[in-house]
């Protein structure tokens, strides 16, 4: 497969144009998508790829926007609805939660609705507590929605290829402060799996679990710890519902320790769910110490940078987290 | 919810401990930090604070009694609490000093947290893993001393009982040659008494034996000239500054300049600053030299860290409250915990030279004699010298021969010249 290095906002871009290449069913709506090429550029140039009718600018209303693509879906397109913060998709929680999810199970398996939300989410940009959720595990927490948060250009691709090719709905949660990173990516079309996690980097000492930026986070904590001899495996979730226990319960055998790394608030989330998953599981009996969670904090996400940052996990914390759960502190 | 206050972990190696007095009575209120009992382990006296605010009920654990560690001997009840009468969730190491036994009894598979072990709640803490593996391995996780918080057992902690199990059942006898009764047998009935192992001497005895059964010692000497030294001292005493007492801020002695010079030679030879594992050789940066000090019934070894880098008046005055508080037996265990090398001077007693067991895990020790005053040839006429003698032993399976020379070869270097340890 040959590879090229782009952004992963250029790799979502490319899947988007070519789904819509290879199949004329698949269109793109969202606020400011067109023309001004999305509030993160990501849909950049497609509008004139592909013309406004498939690149579809949509009016400020969240509500009747997926209303229009789960209906569209129903009916037999293959859309993709962009909200330009995943905050925003609250108000579209009728269409996406009642609606979409609901509907193959309500009428029996003759229906389906395979429409794809796109949810750009996270903090660190400085937009403040509307405009900086992790509601990952909110949605997540829904039956009929499959939940997706890529951490490289090369999963963002593959995700969203994954996604418009599934028959349900489902949500790629896209880090905002991701967009920017770089990484190789096939040129050719491929489906990343849903419901997969893969290991990002191979460790004996605490596995730990993190998704989208976090497995940055992770990653580079791991490397300081090597140092120290430390040796951390990161598993990157990729898949928030349905999740990939196998991997996770076959990691925490080997390593006998686990922490959990996620923005979204610490309590009733990815979290809680990750661990209550180990402790129901054959992995119980592996663990010699208790499971660290680290999540954000109790609050919404301030405006003030500085305490923007103290509000979700950061590489340092993580560091000292994770040398107290294999040193035996906690 | 109630606190538990529990009997902590104070020592590395402990495994139970007593209480060697209790602060509060029963029903008494108790503010956090404030004292609640002392413990005696075998090396060290502790003041263990209180965790929380309350009104304390104790467990019934009478002082000097022995208990595992992790037992809990008090709850702390908070306003509007219900207060409980309860007694310690633990039992008796099965053997003091033992950790685990090696009668057949305690081999009987045991996984641990049984209600017939007599154990009622969750008294005995320890991980999933630790409890799997100690019920795979058949051992008792009773006695067991958790090196996690609150005692918590971890696999380690079974692993090392499993060895400690392991290396039990090859006899103990190997250790002294002949059972207690066969070498009392030997004296007369009547001719002697038998003063009880204390703990102290417990353990010198199991680590000395092991540090001479398995530790390959190697033996270099030298002689040392120590004119210069003397006059040095004498000088920097004479001109030591007042205290706010009054008094000079310092007066070093012979040894605190060997113990600078120990540790600035292990510095330039950095070969010998090392402590050996089955996993790889421990290269250290900083030299941690321990300086056996003599207590009623035994011996300390407080651990200087970072010796080369501290002026002969810190070292000095580290030292004295190291050895004070030695004799106080109030050390914490990481104060005598770790060190490259150590230093053993029995000069005092004018012992002129002898040979030294190494302190495990430490690499090398330094037996230092008495400053003898002897005619030396200078120039093919006698002139009166000053001389100490020092033996250096060193562990060969990290500190080769050669590396052992150059470590003894700097050190006395550094104390014949001792400018040299001004660079």
């Amino acid at each position: 497969m040959s590879t090229r290095e782009i952004s992963f906002a250029e790799a979502i871009r490319e899947a988007l144009a070519q789904a819509m290449e290879a199949d004329e069913r698949v269109f793109i709506m969202g606020e400011d998508i067109g023309v001004y090429g999305g509030a993160f550029g990501v849909t950049g140039d497609l509008v004139h790829r592909f013309g406004d009718d498939r690149v579809r600018d949509t009016p400020i209303a969240e509500l009747g926007g997926a209303g229009v693509a789960v209906g569209a879906a129903v009916a037999g397109a293959r859309p993709v609805y962009e909200f330009q913060f995943s905050d925003f998709a609250l108000l579209a929680s009728e269409q996406i939660v009642n609606q979409a999810a609901k509907m193959r199970y309500m009428l029996g398996g003759k229906a389906s609705v395979p429409v794809v939300f796109r949810m750009p989410c996270g903090s660190g940009t400085g937009a403040a507590a509307q405009h900086s959720q992790s509601l990952e595990a909110m949605f997540g927490h829904v039956p009929g929605l499959k939940v997706l948060q890529p951490s490289t250009p090369e999963d963002a691709k593959g995700m969203i290829l994954a996604a418009i090719d599934d028959p349900d709905p489902v949500l790629v949660f896209e880090h905002k402060l991701l967009y920017k990173i770089k990484g190789h990516v096939p040129e050719e079309k491929y489906l990343t799996p849903i419901g997969k996690a893969v290991v990002r980097r191979e460790g004996s000492d605490a596995t730990v679990v993190a998704a989208a930026i976090m497995v940055h986070k992770a990653l580079e904590a791991a490397e300081i710890l090597a140092k120290e001899g430390i040796n951390i495996e990161v598993i990157d979730l990729r898949s928030i519902r349905p999740i990939d226990g196998a991997t996770i319960i076959e990691s925490v055998k080997k390593t006998t320790r686990l922490a959990v790394v996620y923005e979204g608030v610490k309590t009733l989330g990815i979290g809680a769910e990750i661990s209550a998953l180990i402790a129901e599981s054959e992995a119980f009996d592996y663990l010699d110490a208790p499971i660290l969670r680290m999540g954000g904090v109790e609050s919404p996400i301030p405006y003030n940078p500085v305490l923007e940052k103290a509000a979700v996990p950061q590489v340092d914390g993580i560091v000292e987290g994770l040398r107290n759960l294999v040193k035996g502190r906690i | 919810m109630a606190t538990e206050v529990i009997l902590p972990k104070v020592d590395m190696d402990m495994d139970h401990g007593s209480i060697s007095k209790w602060h509060v009575k029963d029903g008494d209120t108790v503010k956090k930090g404030q004292v609640v009992f002392e413990i005696e382990t075998d090396k060290s006296a502790m003041e263990i604070d209180s965790p929380a605010d309350g009104v304390i009920k104790l467990a019934g654990v009478k002082e000097k009694e022995p208990i595992a560690i992790g037992t809990v001997v008090a709850m702390i009840y908070g306003a509007g609490e219900e207060q409980k009468a309860f007694v310690a969730t633990s039992v008796k190491p099965a053997k003091a000093g033992a950790g685990l036994t090696s009668d057949s009894s305690a081999a009987k598979p045991d996984p641990g947290l049984r209600r017939d072990d007599g154990i009622v709640g969750g008294g005995l803490r320890a991980t999933p893993l630790a409890r799997r593996l100690a019920e795979q391995a058949g051992i008792s996780l009773v006695g067991i001393a958790g090196s996690g918080p609150h005692g918590r057992i971890t696999s380690a902690d079974v692993q090392k009982a499993q060895a400690a199990k392991l290396a039990a059942a090859a006899p103990v006898a190997v250790a002294s040659g002949l059972s207690s009764d066969a070498i009392k047998g030997q004296y007369t009935e009547g001719s002697y008494e038998v003063k009880p192992l204390d703990g102290m001497r417990r353990t010198i005895a199991q680590r000395l034996t092991q540090s001479k059964q398995t530790v390959p010692h190697f033996y270099v000497s030298a002689t040392c000239t120590i004119d210069t030294l003397m006059a040095t001292r004498e000088r920097l005493n004479a001109n030591a500054p007042l205290g706010a007492d009054k008094n000079p801020a310092y007066k070093l002695s012979l040894n605190d300049f060997i113990i600078k010079a120990m540790a600035m030679a292990l510095q330039q030879v950095p070969a010998a600053n090392v402590t050996y594992t089955d996993d790889g050789i421990l290269q250290h940066r900083t030299s941690d030299v321990g300086v056996a000090v003599s207590v009623e019934g035994g011996l300390f070894t407080p651990v200087i860290r970072s010796a080369e880098s501290k002026s002969l008046s810190q070292l000095s005055a580290e030292m004295k409250d190291l050895a004070a508080r030695a004799r106080a037996r109030k050390l914490q265990s990481h104060e005598y915990q770790g060190g490259t090398a150590a230093i053993s001077n029995l000069g005092m007693f004018g012992v002129e030279q002898f040979t030294a067991i190494i302190n495990p895990p430490q690499a090398t020790i330094l037996a230092v004699g008495a400053a003898v005053e002897r005619f030396i040839p200078v120039h093919k006429q006698p002139v009166l010298a000053t001389q100490i003698a020092v033996t250096l032993s060193c562990d060969h399976r990290a500190v080769d021969g050669a590396v052992g020379a150059q470590l003894l070869a700097a050190f006395k270097r550094l104390v014949e010249d001792p400018a040299l340890m001004l660079v």
